[in-house]
């Protein structure tokens, strides 16, 4: 047997602490609260409240994403035009901004001061302390993870696929229909769960619009502030258990495909 | 009928540069060109899906230029088949069914027809990653077909197949060919292909067509350096004329008949010189030279030699076994002769 150099045993003890950096709390966390308390947080109405507000308003965020956000990825991943560059970086920039400065800047255009604040107001739209709002707010962070996701699936497809599918007929919608979505259905289907799961972990950015209604998230703040951990660590739990959830289907979906004999 | 008329494209990095193209109706024509050249990108501009900057394209008296490319009623195969992953071997082929206007004995008569020249009756059912690189090339030709294009453009349809299913293909494509009324547009780089399958041939280069006309006769009397290399005429020499001779340096070379130009280049295929060890006594040759052996290359079945005569470099092909019989070692002097109607002039 070869002796192993110091360097891997480096690799080997850098990668536990790692390991133990993200899992032990979440172990702590998970098996912190007893059943009974977990049970009990399940018939709390406001618990329930919140969770289901959380999971309602980032699915609406990611729906949403996918609506708007399909076309310009397609648009990204296929052609190349003057600005493309900008158009990314502007992409990209709700992950560099901090979550509290993108709540700060959604409000700047929603309110009073803003022609679009009073436009909205007008047609009756509130966006602030609303859920509205606080689906706006989840889009923003959320809409980047979708595009990624759903470009990189996209410029995985041959584009001559699509070229031959025209050479047969087929004009470019329904080319996108036969050809592209079917091929690409599966990133997609990620980045709609990349955006969900984005959306669904975010307290800064809703917390400075809308504290009320609760989502799950400022919920657990409000209690872990008024009561103390023992009390939000049960919302917690829950929380994290959705979020696993979600984790795992997206592991499963991006699994690498066997190849069929 | 394809007609071309001083065509440019607009891409990023590469153009074509004023293509003009006459192609008649059932004809089997062939690009050719080394890699680069802009082959593909024509073809593309055929089918629509590179940019136009100028020119026009016309197929049977319909200008399409600004068509996008589902109403071009062209259909495309390219080398790495592109067949849709997601879809059986008879949904690929049937994918246009759902945009033509004929009637349905019409499609299924040619379904019919396609699967048994092609002989896919038993892929019908399989998806394209379980197939070979000769049955997906059938499936894509069949799918390009079944539409009944004006027009089929082929981008090196043989040259990412095995030698075996090439043969096998090329034999289809012929077979395609006379069967339909469909123009056939194929690129290649590999002469051989062009020879066998096609009427007429354009060799293109950097964007531009450097010759068009009948396959042999490029073969046999290109126009310019450029072709007289593609088409493997190896031994190409810069002259100047007087009365029937060339005169390349101090070699002196009788052509049998008189230039136009005072100058310009020979052109001399490596099979058309013989090689021999003895001066021949008597031969039709009119040129003979005493050389050098400088080079001997091994090409598998064959061996190039180089020679030197004078200051030029003959190169010659001669078979493996006449290599030993004529005890062919480098520094050893040999004969060169070849008929004065065996040299390209232009």
């Amino acid at each position: 047997m070869t002796r192993r150099e110091p360097f891997y045993w480096i690799m080997v003890w850098c990668g536990l602490v790692v390991m133990a950096f993200i899992a032990l709390p979440l172990f702590e966390l998970m098996t912190a609260p007893s059943l009974s308390g977990l049970r009990e947080a399940l018939r709390d109405k406001e618990v329930m409240r919140s969770i289901w507000l959380s999971i309602y308003t980032a699915g609406w965020a990611a729906l949403i994403s996918f609506v708007l956000g399909t076309p310009l990825a397609y648009l990204l991943a296929r052609r190349d035009f003057k600005g493309k560059r900008l158009v990314e970086g502007i992409i990209d920039l709700p992950i560099i901004i901090p979550h509290p400065v993108v709540g700060i800047a959604i409000l700047s255009v929603v309110g009073k001061n803003h022609w679009i604040g009073r436009m909205l107001a007008e047609l009756g739209i509130r966006v602030m302390g609303s859920v509205t709002g606080i689906i706006a707010v989840l889009i923003f962070v959320g809409l980047p993870f979708y595009l990624h996701a759903a470009r990189e699936g996209f410029e995985n497809i041959s584009p001559r696929l699509e070229s031959v599918s025209r050479s047969l007929g087929a004009s470019m919608v329904s080319t996108f229909f036969r050809i592209t979505f079917p091929l690409a259905w599966r990133s997609m289907l990620v980045g709609i769960i990349m955006c969900a799961a984005r959306a669904i972990s975010e307290f800064g950015a809703v917390v400075v619009v809308a504290y009320h209604p609760m989502i799950a998230p400022v919920l657990i703040y409000e209690r872990f502030e008024g009561y103390g951990l023992k009390y939000s660590q049960p919302v917690a739990v829950w929380l994290v258990l959705i979020c696993l959830s979600l984790f795992f289907v997206l592991r499963f979906l991006t699994l690498p495909k066997k190849k069929k004999t | 009928m394809i007609r071309i008329e001083n065509l440019e494209t607009r891409l990023s990095g590469f153009n074509l540069h004023e293509i003009n193209l006459s192609i008649e109706e059932g004809e089997f024509f062939v690009l050719m060109g080394p890699t680069g050249a802009g082959k593909t990108v024509l073809l593309e501009a055929i089918a629509g899906l590179v940019p136009v900057k100028r020119g026009k394209i016309i197929i049977n008296g319909r200008d399409i230029t600004n068509l996008p490319p589902e109403k071009r009623f062209v259909g495309i195969v390219y080398q790495d088949y592109t067949l849709f992953p997601h879809l059986t071997v008879q949904q690929n082929i049937t994918y246009g069914y759902r945009y033509q206007k004929t009637y349905n004995d019409d499609l299924e008569k040619r379904l019919y027809h396609l699967v048994e020249t092609l002989d896919l009756t038993h892929l019908l059912h399989r998806l394209p990653v379980n197939l070979s690189g000769g049955e997906l090339q059938r499936t894509a030709l069949a799918r390009a077909l079944m539409v009944n294009p004006g027009v089929l453009l082929l981008d090196e349809p043989l040259s990412a197949l095995d030698p075996g299913f090439r043969e096998e293909i090329r034999n289809m494509l012929k077979a395609l060919h006379a069967s339909s009324q469909t123009t056939f547009l194929m690129v290649t780089h590999d002469f051989a292909e062009a020879l066998s399958l096609a009427n007429r041939a354009a060799v293109m280069s950097r964007g531009k067509i450097e010759q068009v006309g009948h396959v042999n006769e490029i073969f046999q009397r290109p126009v310019s350096r450029f072709v007289a290399d593609f088409v493997g005429m190896k031994n190409l020499f810069p002259v100047s004329f007087a009365d029937t001779k060339a005169f390349a340096n101090a070699v002196e070379v009788e052509l049998g008949r008189k230039s136009l130009f005072d100058t310009g280049y020979i052109a001399l295929r490596p099979e058309d010189i013989v090689i021999s060890r003895k001066a021949p006594v008597s031969s039709s040759m009119r040129n003979c030279y005493r050389g050098t052996v400088v080079g001997i290359i091994d090409q598998g079945f064959y061996y190039e030699i180089h020679a030197s005569v004078g200051d030029l470099i003959f190169k010659s092909l001669i078979t493996k076994r006449s290599l030993f019989e004529l005890d062919i070692q480098e520094g050893a002097a040999i004969f060169l002769a070849f008929k004065a109607a065996a040299v390209h002039i232009f």
